[in-house]
């Protein structure tokens, strides 16, 4: 009988921990072991190389006689007969406490910023599980963010997954840092909690990071999880999966509401292409693994609300959209998965507007039960609605123009072109630091569309234009 | 428990898990795999191995684990208690999930589908000495106020028919499991019978035959109704990129929609959009019927971050529920949100199977597999001599919002009716975005006549002729993007004006007005007249010499512009009194003219 067979019956737990010396193949960041006891899907491994240096992995793919096994700190350095490897029985685990907010740590775990490891109230398997969909509880608070064209437009709902689709050059962490530093629950009077990501960026954004926290007095209530761009880029793969699981324990064991800024998405998913071509899998668009839909919903759903428990997560993203092409996989899949989007715009940044969001592909979903009587105000869907149609027809009327030129436009066309500039100018510019109620977003609303005579606004009603329209 | 081991497991690779030492395993058996009993399916057989895709996370299974087979195919329970359920992909109760094993989903959780302890109040309709056969109906249960469930005779019974009753209880209550009636075949077998059946998800359930489809499913949505209809027993694929509305879209057809019974799949997508079905169903009222719409919808949630198997799966376990309630002789219509997610899912096991891919990795076999799907749609006659229907309407979520991958095109090949997502509408917040250019409806001439006796005969022409103005359109507005407006004449602008106020005042619609989200057929065909009335009154006013700046400004036009949230579909004769004002106002710019 082969070895194997015979250790069917015998318990597994028993094998864990048992040590392996000698790999049969290493290849990037995996490690290929022969001739093991049955080792489990997923499980955690230790490896540790000739000098005594410590490395976590996970296995990828088990069978009877060679076992796959991806190490998160890189292989660099590892021997094939000098490798030692250990099988634990466990799926990787997270120890989780609130001692980790304002503490710095690595995409693992482990602290970088020299202290002590953080002791754990619980361990925690890092791949979580699903939300069972009928104990989730509908997100339907609305968070004033400060800023007029999210706040107005492109609503954010505490418990909502909203990700930044950006570019290189464009100032989407000065966005998300804005954002990390106003954002306030109307409703309840509560500090966010900030559990920050950073895949694959460099040290410099991640220093931006860290100064705008501390600046705005907040250090202390966020946790930080670096995996730098000189760091293996293996361990991007992990690093939001032990974000996510801190999240998860302060908002739905600790009930914090918790503020979860992943940035960058685009590097996350080119460390799982970088695994699938080594592993020789059959790629779909672009390289990218045939899996990659699933394993970004394994993350972004990962957020939201649990009936009887008061904490929640909300996911704000940060995706660089490579060539600035929307319709890349990366920010595609993403689309399909978040609840809405927030669309950088090159153009609008050229022309000094800052935050160069485009209203028009950008889209809150969770808007709709977020917003209104009760919530912000009453004219809210329908401004906002309005807003939509009237910035849509600008861009009709300015292609028009660079046609004919502008003096051939008709009076209301140039209306138009008044309403469209003051929109950019006044409504969605704003300073960096300054932060806005939904009032003044909502009011600077209205003046934008007292430029447009009231006959073109027919998405709002006559008692809406009565009370609001050109006070 | 199912004790008959099939085989070890060699390998795992994700949800594909290959094991061996196989030599008795049935192919798309329905197998548990190690101690913690981890649902899967039999999907390839090589000898003395074999593949088995798994519908829970894999972690922790490890070469050596044993396999159980359980000898049967992956089945449905279909039984009273369906309706008002939320399922996963396999059809496990999720709220009963959640009671057992938290807000999180834990592997290896098991419950029965239909709960076994609820008693249902059971009314025989069959007597001892009658002769029955195999679709024929036993006896009823009230299952919710608006549906009668029908408890059928199977499909498919052991021995040879005609069958005799020899047997049937009195009304009363009785579990779905306990026996109501005991069948005598031929031979003199005895087969007793409960109000439980399975049947295989992945086969179709036999009918009489399939019948043409005359009658249109009406959606409430004017857009669909008008300019694309969808027949009972037809389908249909929704494809747009993300944020073009395709849920949202779905969601305002199965509240609306006139089907008995509604089959809402959630495959692959956001957990949120689930909850919030079952937070606002049971709230939201069916106007046909008074009673709350929950009472007739069946929800599967697969939502993407659960496993992906079981979201191939979610698809067949949704269609088989929906054609056992056809067979009980209901109009049925299923939503599928989505299937790219599906073909995905697919793509995945096939790539983990290490198969041959063919267009975009996704498998050579995913023709057939969407042809399969759509084909188990149509209008039937039943074994038991009822009719009912099965309507698909499938979502489509192509990659980047580009109609020439694999899944969208396949997928057209293989629906009769096609409703295209326009990403620019949805910029404008035009909702519903179906592109009135890229759609289209195969199904207009065999639903006309229903249309036209509702219609006075009129509906065909009608929309053949706002048809032609928005295709006439489109050339205007090329011309315009280049001169401007001012350089067509009136006869011309007044095209672009009546187009404008038709989308404006007609094909948008707002899913949240509570006058607005469901129009009768009477409000659309008033609607619509009103409208053309404008555009022939108006053109021969134009042609009079009436400027069209005195036609937009006419206050019945405001009117008009605002009609979809002011008159009530209970109140339709409103748009009369609107058409008299029309004439009016027509007649007295008209006579200005005249006089001259």
């Amino acid at each position: 009988m082969r070895n194997g067979e015979v250790l069917v019956g015998l318990d597994r737990a028993l094998l864990s921990g048992r040590e392996y010396v000698g790999a049969s193949r290493i290849d990037g960041p995996l490690v290929y072991m022969r001739n093991t006891h049955p080792i489990g899907y997923g499980e955690l491994v230790e490896c540790l190389d000739s000098n005594g240096h410590r490395r976590t992995g996970q296995v990828l793919d088990t069978s009877d006689d060679v076992v796959v096994v991806q190490l998160f700190e890189g292989t660099s350095g590892l021997t094939l007969p000098g490798t030692r490897v250990r099988f634990m029985g466990e799926p990787l685990t997270l120890p989780v406490s609130e001692q980790m907010l304002g503490r710095v740590l690595n995409g693992l775990g482990y602290p970088r910023d020299g202290g002590s490891l953080p002791k754990g109230e619980d361990e925690l398997d890092v791949n979580g599980l699903p939300i069972n969909p009928t104990a989730r509880e509908y997100p339907r608070d609305f968070i004033q963010t400060g800023i007029s064209v999210i706040d107005g437009l492109t609503t954010l709902i505490q418990g909502q997954k909203l990700p930044i689709f950006s570019g290189n050059g464009l100032p989407h962490n000065q966005l998300a840092a804005q954002i990390a530093r106003q954002a306030k629950v109307l409703a309840a009077d509560q500090e966010f909690a900030i559990v920050f990501a950073a895949m694959g960026v460099k040290y410099d954004v991640a220093r931006f990071f860290i100064d705008s926290f501390e600046h705005s007095g907040v250090l202390e209530n966020v946790a930080l999880f670096l995996s730098l761009a000189d760091d293996p880029s293996i361990e991007r793969t992990i690093t939001p999966r032990t974000a996510l699981t801190l999240a998860e324990h302060l908002a739905f064991t600790k009930g914090k509401h918790v503020l979860v800024i992943m940035t960058d998405m685009t590097n996350y998913c080119e460390s799982l292409r970088e695994i699938s071509t080594l592993r020789g899998e059959i790629p779909s668009r672009k390289g990218y693994p045939g899996y990659l839909y699933s394993n970004l919903a394994e993350l972004y759903e990962r957020s939201g609300k649990i009936t009887g428990r008061d904490g929640s997560i909300t996911q704000l993203p940060i995706l660089t959209m490579p060539n600035d092409d929307i319709g890349h996989p990366i920010p595609d899949l993403t689309g399909y998965i978040t609840e809405g989007q927030i669309v950088f715009d090159r153009e609008m940044h050229g022309r000094g507007i800052y935050p160069p969001v485009n209203g028009l592909p950008s889209l809150s979903r969770l808007m709709k039960d977020g917003i209104g009587e009760g919530m912000t105000r009453k004219d809210h869907p329908h401004l906002a609605n309005q807003l939509f149609a009237s910035y849509s027809h600008v861009k009709d009327v300015r292609n028009l123009a660079s046609v004919i030129g502008e003096e051939e436009l008709t009076a209301l066309d140039h209306q138009y072109l008044e309403f469209g500039s003051f929109f950019e100018k006044q409504f969605v510019t704003q300073s960096f630091t300054e932060n806005r109620s939904i009032e003044q977003t909502l009011d600077l609303g209205w003046k934008a569309l007292a430029e447009l005579p009231p006959e073109e606004l027919q998405r709002v009603t006559d008692e809406e234009l009565a009370e609001y329209y050109g006070r | 428990m199912p004790q008959r081991i099939v085989g070890q497991v060699k390998r795992v690779n994700g949800p594909v898990i290959t094991i061996k030492g196989v030599t008795d395993a049935m192919m798309m058996e329905l197998v548990h795999v190690g101690e913690q009993m981890l649902v899967g399916e039999l999907v390839k057989l090589d000898g003395e191995q074999a593949i088995v895709q798994v519908y829970e996370e894999a972690t922790g299974i490890a070469p050596g684990d044993n396999v159980y087979g359980t000898g049967m195919p992956l089945s449905v329970e279909l039984a009273p208690g369906l309706i008002g359920t939320i399922y996963d992909g396999i059809q496990r109760p999720l709220e009963r999930l959640r009671d057992l094993g938290g807000d999180l989903i834990k592997r290896g959780v098991g419950s029965p589908s239909v709960d076994r302890r609820k008693m249902w109040e059971y009314e025989p309709v069959v007597r001892v000495g009658d002769q029955v056969g195999p679709g024929f109906t036993l006896g009823t249960v009230k299952e919710t106020e608006r549906v009668e469930h029908r408890v059928l005779v199977p499909p498919v019974l052991s021995g040879t028919g005609p069958y005799t009753v020899i047997r049937t209880v009195s009304p009363g209550s009785y579990a779905v499991d306990a026996i109501i009636c005991s069948l005598k075949d031929q031979e003199g077998h005895e087969i007793a019978l409960s109000m439980l059946q399975k049947w295989p998800i992945r086969v179709p359930r036999p009918v009489s035959e399939r019948k043409a489809l005359r009658v249109p499913l009406i959606t409430g949505q004017r857009v669909i109704d008008m300019l694309f209809p969808l027949a009972k027993g037809g389908t249909v694929a929704i494809p747009g990129g993300f944020g073009t509305g395709k849920t949202m879209t779905q969601h305002a057809i199965a509240r609306w929609c006139d089907a008995d019974i509604i089959v809402y799949i959630g495959c692959g997508e956001r957990g949120n959009e689930m909850t919030d079905v079952l937070r606002e169903f049971p709230h939201l009222i069916d106007p046909r019927t008074g009673r709350s719409l929950m009472e007739r919808t069946i929800l599967i949630a697969n939502t993407s971050n659960m496993p992906v198997s079981a979201r191939e799966a979610s698809i067949y376990t949704g269609i088989t529920l929906a054609e056992y309630y056809r067979d009980q002789g209901y109009h049925v219509a299923i939503m599928a949100d989505s299937t790219s997610r599906w073909a995905e899912a697919l793509r995945e096991l096939s790539g983990r199977m290490e198969e041959m891919p063919a267009e975009e990795g996704f498998p050579a076999y995913l023709p057939t597999r969407i042809a399969e799907f759509y084909e188990r749609a149509g209008y039937m006659a039943t074994l038991g001599n009822s009719e009912g229907s099965v309507s698909i309407i499938g979502a489509v979520s192509p990659p980047g919002g580009d109609f020439s991958e694999p899944v969208t095109q396949h997928t057209k090949r293989f629906v009769r009716c096609f409703w295209g997502l326009d990403r620019s509408l949805a910029s404008a917040r035009h909702y519903p975005a179906i592109s009135w250019l890229e759609s289209y409806s195969e199904y207009i001439d065999e639903v006309a006549p229903w249309w036209e006796t509702q219609s006075d005969g009129s509906w065909l022409e009608s929309r053949r002729e706002i048809m032609e103005l928005l295709q006439r359109e489109v050339r205007l507005q090329q011309i315009v993007k280049l001169v401007g407006p001012d350089a067509l004449p009136d006869s011309q602008n007044f095209i672009l004006e009546v187009c404008a106020l038709f989308k404006t005042a007609f094909l948008q619609q707002n899913a949240f007005d509570d006058i607005d989200r469901y129009s009768t057929v009477g409000k659309q065909m008033g609607m619509l007249r009103l409208i053309l009335s404008y555009w022939h009154l108006g053109a021969a006013a134009i042609a009079k010499g009436v400027t069209m700046v005195k036609l937009k400004r006419m206050k019945v036009v405001q009117e008009i512009a605002r009609m979809r949230f002011t008159v009530s579909n209970e109140q339709a004769e409103d748009l009369d009194r609107i058409q008299i004002r029309l004439e009016r106002a027509m007649s007295q710019l008209g006579g200005i003219y005249e006089e001259r």
